[in-house]
């Protein structure tokens, strides 16, 4: 009984936190099988999330009557526009100019991050209320909204109910992308483009067209993970504490550990959600906390090293990750 | 045959960078032909139809097909002129099964499901006649099954202009007839075929005419049954090539190098070499033939030190100390330590024996650069003989410090060359050395080889020509499948002897 | 029979490879990149400022060297601290060995400079532990480079995600220590480590000549001849441009591979933990998790921006430092947030990463098949 009310206490909170790292780790995946590594992820779900926060602000700021579907439909698009558009940056530097992945990504996040505490930290200025940051009282209600029987059916209804719609999306988004990836043709296809761009370019796949599709797409993905975090598990406030981009490397961590498996992302994002709360439910001291954090990290390494070892193909990176493609090579 | 070709280019160009690869090529394919393109190595054969099938796009000229001028821009529109391209290096997706790989990139009106795609595919296998797994992954599978899947892609798709590049290349003589009677078949029911090779009899066998290349430039078109096979080698190399090689009697011949009982296995688990034992004398050249792949490449670079192997010894006569070391399981520097002077030009110069984005110095200074005291390298000892070398050898070269990926094919392989030779070795080896040079260069490199093995060197010569072959070394040793088929001495031998020890199945007597 | 469209249509261009470019048209090209971004940088600010481009000018130059030069070797340090990270990467990424775990080496080696800094005061004599941190530092980042080093030369293993990850780890144990050392008690930091009292300014690193910083901008100007001298002139830096080139030819000649990879991970994780003993020992005399700020992945840039060549890292680093700073006090001035600065960074490194494509390619409109084919058709 102790084990099942500790259940019922810690895997929400797991899942709550695993939620942002679900998002990130989905829409890296589908980047990643269109072989791109994209390093800007963090700064992705940095702009998702401040894209949302703008749009819920300026709509609960100046709207004069809140309709409940555009309280939700305003920065869910701004978020996905605001992502979308930083995936692009990517796209074209890296897929038209050819850049180095690497780097690309990592200007991306730098200026992610910058794009995030800027406007957040112009938000909290324009509100001008003497706190150090902003909340979205009504917009975070409509966005935590728990389905409707949550209370009424025990623990079934605590453990799986009762959580606002992004985090039904998630799963639902990763799930969506697996099949795709596996079932269909464009999955296919995609895969092909990560593997062997040559390849797929010679089978008459326009290896141009999927690597951007993948790569805005996964770009929007991950920054749902954004507005999750600010909307849902931060109710709704903006803080410039760099909280987001953590959970943007711990998302690509994730791709590792889920050996870019979709569904398997949803597993390891409440595994990666448990450890990183863990130590507030096993009761050790503040000052090992540190260490329990580190333990999403030391995972992944280990997965990363047994992959390496077993050598398995199926368990590799796609193999043209990090790789521009030029079909007039020599 | 129709009026109108199938497929027609009037006036191709195609540059890359500097390198005029395709120059004013015109050419043209009827339904229901058999066309052979036959060039040398790095004639630009595997790059114009490349532009047919919209890998690369031309710089100049037109295509047309039926007589309508079109452009393609990519594969895809290759697709849709029913263009189909079988690559020598081929484009399948390792990771994926033989249906996926078949089905990829199509856009199919039915949903698509991994099942129906095997499905569809074993129906195909069935009315060709073709054995073949379509669940079994690519990285499973052998050459002739990948090249299976390629021939099986194109044919799904529908196409009815086939262009294989050097198709026979990895195949074994009964693999080879199974794929002609295919594109015979092929032929019979109205498609047009390209065959890009530069083996002769394949060509007088399989093709109705022949098109040639030379350098990138158009030569002719002849209809095969009214030419031979040296008219169609002067066509190719320009000049009436006759093999005038001064061989020399071997003097002081002695043991230098002792093979015995090489066993090595690749990553896939392959045996690549299955019980090597040889002896090469000094003063003369053991040539090496075989079909690619057979294991030559593993049998030089487990001399050299660069490859691991399961069992068996090599073992060095040292001329000077009369001393025999055994050089198994040490790298380049402690065979070079061990005071042996062993030189090794690779089959991948750009790749392996030259660092394509240094000059010509630094490439001299690649194998002495730890050569004086001290921590920092030397510059001045390699700097004069990358001078020597580009005086002696006639390399044509801006300057010193040019890439040497910008000079060409046959300068390239003069630097590696003259750089090997600066050490005055005692054995040398020298795999495919000619390969993708023009006859003036490739004539330099016998020369030398010929110099050397005068000087006392014992030279192993690994070469694709048969007639080269004979016409220049003293002993010609067979490798087929890794296993040593026979020795044979290169004044009796004939080309027959030797094309069959090469293809022969059966296990096969050790020399 | 056929579907498609008779009418010719003609790509309008199309990409070819170029074979190289001439080095002053390369640094052409790039400083037309700069310009362009900084152009629509002064768009920006225009948009969300109400200054005349003057005073905006003003308020960057303050921000960057402070009121009358003041701080102008705080900007030398910043530029120098993201040099001397960009030094420590540059061998691996020749190597062609994505070491992106510069911002964990340089927080391990600060650590053990905390470490000795607060375990050591008074047990041994003040010089004697300013040779132990420098040695601990150099040390720890030694350690946290050469791990992912080992696995990828055994096993092949992933360094780009390996040496990620290792970033986080190293956050982490220092987040750890610095509850252990914490100062006030439930402070949630370190404080100034040695500030006062008896071992005042115990492991410091001296002050030259009165003046801020030098002492650790001569150490990594000294690194910068060396990394030079190391890369272009050493067998160690040859075998490391051979390696990077092709790991066939480096086997060809008899180069170790194995231990070129190891070795140089090495050499890289030193000298970031020598950026960690100077952050932490000769700069904030603190640790946080946030010490090395990022720089460990701005000098991935900064060291592939300046194509390898240690001389160029440091004129790209000191232009990175002042528009950090310049940005910095223009955010100050006109009543913007701090991050404004990172923005700007960020168009920049966009300008000039994409600019690279015009380096390497170049666009070739097709004009002469056009003609070509117009001269046919008056023919017919």
């Amino acid at each position: 009984m102790a084990f099942l009310s500790f259940i019922l206490r810690f895997l929400p909170r797991a899942v709550t936190q695993g939620i942002p790292l679900l998002y990130g780790c989905t829409g890296e995946i589908l980047t990643e099988k269109s072989g791109n590594l994209n390093l800007g992820i963090p700064g992705i779900m940095y702009v998702g999330g401040i894209s949302g926060i703008i749009g819920g602000f300026f709509y609960e700021t100046y709207a004069a009557e809140m309709n409940p579907v555009l309280t939700i439909l305003i920065p869910f698009v701004c978020s996905l526009l605001g992502s979308g558009l930083m995936a692009l940056i990517y796209s074209f530097l890296t897929i038209t100019l050819r850049a180095n992945q690497n780097v690309a990504g990592l200007a991306l996040t730098i200026f992610g991050e910058g794009v995030g505490n800027f406007f957040g930290g112009s938000l909290v200025k324009l509100v001008n209320n003497g706190s150090a940051e902003i909340k979205l009282n009504k917009t975070n209600v409509a966005f935590r909204q728990v389905l409707p029987f949550a209370k009424d059916w025990g623990w079934f209804g605590e453990l799986f109910l009762n959580y606002g719609f992004l985090a039904y999306l998630a799963i639902l988004v990763a799930v969506a992308v697996a099949l795709v990836l596996k079932r269909t043709k464009t999955g296919l296809n995609l895969r092909a483009v990560g593997e062997n761009p040559a390849t797929a370019d010679a089978a008459g796949i326009n290896v141009t067209r999927y690597k951007y599709v993948a790569t805005c797409v996964g770009g929007m993905i991950a920054g749902l993970g954004g507005l999750y975090y600010v909307m849902d598990y931060q109710m709704g406030t903006w803080a410039n504490d760099g909280a987001l981009g953590a959970r943007g490397w711990l998302a690509i961590a994730l791709v590792i550990f889920a050996l870019w498996k979709p569904h398997v992302g949803i597993i390891g994002s409440v595994l990666f959600g448990g450890l990183y709360i863990l130590y507030n439910y096993v009761g050790v001291a503040r000052n090992i906390e540190p260490l329990f954090n580190m333990l999403p990290y030391v995972v992944t390494i280990v997965v990363l090293i047994i992959t390496s070892i077993r050598k398995k193909r199926e368990n590799q990176p796609p193999a043209s990750l990090g790789l521009a493609y030029f079909r007039e090579e020599r | 045959m129709k009026g109108i070709p199938a497929i027609e280019l009037r006036n191709v160009t195609k540059k890359f960078g500097s390198v005029v690869a395709n120059k004013n090529v015109n050419l043209s394919v009827m339904r229901g032909e058999i066309l052979s393109i036959l060039g040398e190595n790095g004639s630009g054969k595997t790059t114009l139809m490349n532009m047919i099938s919209g890998i690369y796009y031309p710089d100049e000229g037109q295509i047309f097909i039926d007589g309508e001028e079109v452009v393609i821009r990519s594969p895809k529109d290759a697709f849709r002129y029913k263009i189909g391209m079988i690559h020598q290096h081929f484009k399948l997706v390792d990771l994926f099964t033989a249906a996926e790989n078949v089905v990829l990139g199509l856009e199919e009106k039915e949903k698509y499901s991994v099942k129906s795609a095997a499905q569809k595919v074993a129906e195909l296998c069935e009315r060709y006649g073709f054995e073949i797994d379509p669940n079994k992954k690519i990285y499973e599978m052998s050459v002739s099954e990948k090249q299976t899947v390629e021939i099986l892609k194109v044919l799904y798709r529908g196409a009815d202009i086939l262009i294989l590049d050097e198709p026979t290349a990895v195949l074994t003589p009964q693999e080879t007839q199974k794929l002609f009677a295919v594109l015979r078949k092929m032929r019979e029911e109205g498609h047009s075929i390209v065959i890009i090779t530069h083996k002769l009899h394949e060509v007088m066998s399989l093709s109705d005419r022949v098109s040639v290349l030379r350098k990138g430039e158009y030569i002719d078109t002849v209809v095969t049954a009214e030419t031979t096979e040296e008219e169609l080698t002067e066509m190719m190399v320009g000049q009436k090539v006759v093999l005038n090689i001064e061989r020399s009697e071997p003097k002081d011949r002695r043991e230098r190098l002792m093979v015995k009982d090489l066993n090595c296995t690749n990553t896939d688990g392959v045996k690549m070499l299955n019980h090597v034992s040889f002896t090469a004398y000094s003063g003369e050249i053991l040539g090496i033939a075989g079909i690619a792949g057979s294991g030559q490449r593993e049998l030089l670079e487990a001399i050299a030190g660069l490859q691991s192997l399961e069992s068996g010894e090599i073992l060095y006569h040292n001329p000077k100390t009369d001393e025999v070391v055994e050089l198994r399981d040490k790298n380049t520097k402690q065979i070079h330590d061990l005071g042996v002077r062993l030189s090794f030009i690779p089959e991948d110069r750009l790749g392996m024996g030259l660092v394509a984005n240094m000059g010509i110095v630094d490439n001299i200074l690649l194998r002495r650069y730890q050569k004086g005291k001290g921590m920092f390298v030397q510059r001045a000892k390699p700097r004069e003989i990358a001078e020597q070398i580009v005086e002696d050898l006639n390399v044509v070269t801006p300057d010193l410090k040019t890439p040497v990926r910008r000079l060409s094919g046959g300068n390239v392989q003069k630097v590696l060359l003259g750089r090997e030779l600066s050490f005055t070795p005692t054995v040398l080896m020298a795999a495919y050395p000619v390969r993708g040079l023009d006859i003036n260069s490739s004539y330099t490199i016998y020369n030398v080889l010929n110099e050397q093995k005068e000087k006392g060197v014992a030279v192993i010569f690994v070469g694709e020509d048969l007639d080269v072959l004979i016409d220049l070394c003293d002993r010609i040793m067979v490798i087929n499948s890794g296993t040593i088929t026979g020795m044979v001495d290169a004044r009796s031998a004939t080309k027959e002897q030797i094309g069959l020890l090469m293809t022969k199945t059966d296990g096969g007597a050790e020399a | 029979m056929m579907k498609t469209e008779k009418k010719v249509q003609e790509p309008i261009f199309h990409v070819v490879k170029k074979d190289g470019v001439v080095l002053w048209r390369a640094w052409l090209i790039r400083a037309a990149a700069i310009v362009l971004a900084l152009l629509v940088c002064a768009l920006l600010i225009l948009v969300m400022t109400d200054q005349t481009p003057v005073e905006v000018f003003e308020s960057i130059f303050e921000g960057a060297i402070g009121v009358r030069g003041v701080n102008v070797m705080a900007l030398f340090q910043s530029a120098a601290m993201l040099l001397c990270i960009s030094l420590a990467v540059t061998p691996a990424f020749k190597m062609k060995f994505w070491n992106i775990g510069a911002e964990g080496q340089v927080l391990m080696g600060g650590l053990a400079a905390a470490a000795c800094m607060i375990c050591l005061r008074g047990v041994v004599p003040n010089g004697v532990l300013i040779l132990l941190i420098f040695v601990t530092g150099v040390l720890a980042g030694m350690l946290w480079g050469v791990i992912p080093a080992l696995f990828k030369a055994q096993w092949g293993t992933n360094e780009t995600l390996f040496t990620l990850m290792m970033n986080y780890a190293a956050m982490q144990i220092v987040s750890f220590f610095v509850v252990k050392w914490e100062n006030p008690k439930n402070s949630g930091k370190i404080g100034i480590i040695n500030q006062r009292g008896e071992f005042k300014q115990a492991g410091w690193l001296p002050e030259l000549f009165d003046v801020d910083y030098l002492l650790n901008i001569l150490i990594v100007l000294a690194v910068m001849i060396l990394a030079w001298v190391y890369l272009k002139y050493s067998k160690q830096g040859f075998e490391i441009t051979v390696v990077g080139e092709s790991e066939n030819t480096a086997r060809y000649v008899g180069i170790n591979v194995k231990k070129v990879i190891i070795r140089t991970m090495a050499i890289s994780g030193a000298i970031c933990g020598l950026a960690g003993v100077l952050l932490v020992a000769g700069t904030h005399h603190t640790i946080a998790a946030n010490t090395a700020g990022g720089n460990g992945f701005t000098a991935v840039m900064v060291s592939w921006l300046a194509k390898f060549n240690p001389f160029v890292m440091a004129g790209v680093s000191f232009f990175i430092a002042f528009l950090e700073k310049g940005a910095g006090g223009l955010a100050t001035n006109t009543g913007l947030n701090a991050s404004f600065a990172d923005i700007i960074i960020g168009i920049l490194l966009f300008f000039i990463i994409g600019c690279e494509f015009f380096l390497n390619y170049r666009i070739v409109v097709n004009k002469q098949r056009f003609s070509g084919r117009l001269k046919q058709k008056g023919g017919e």
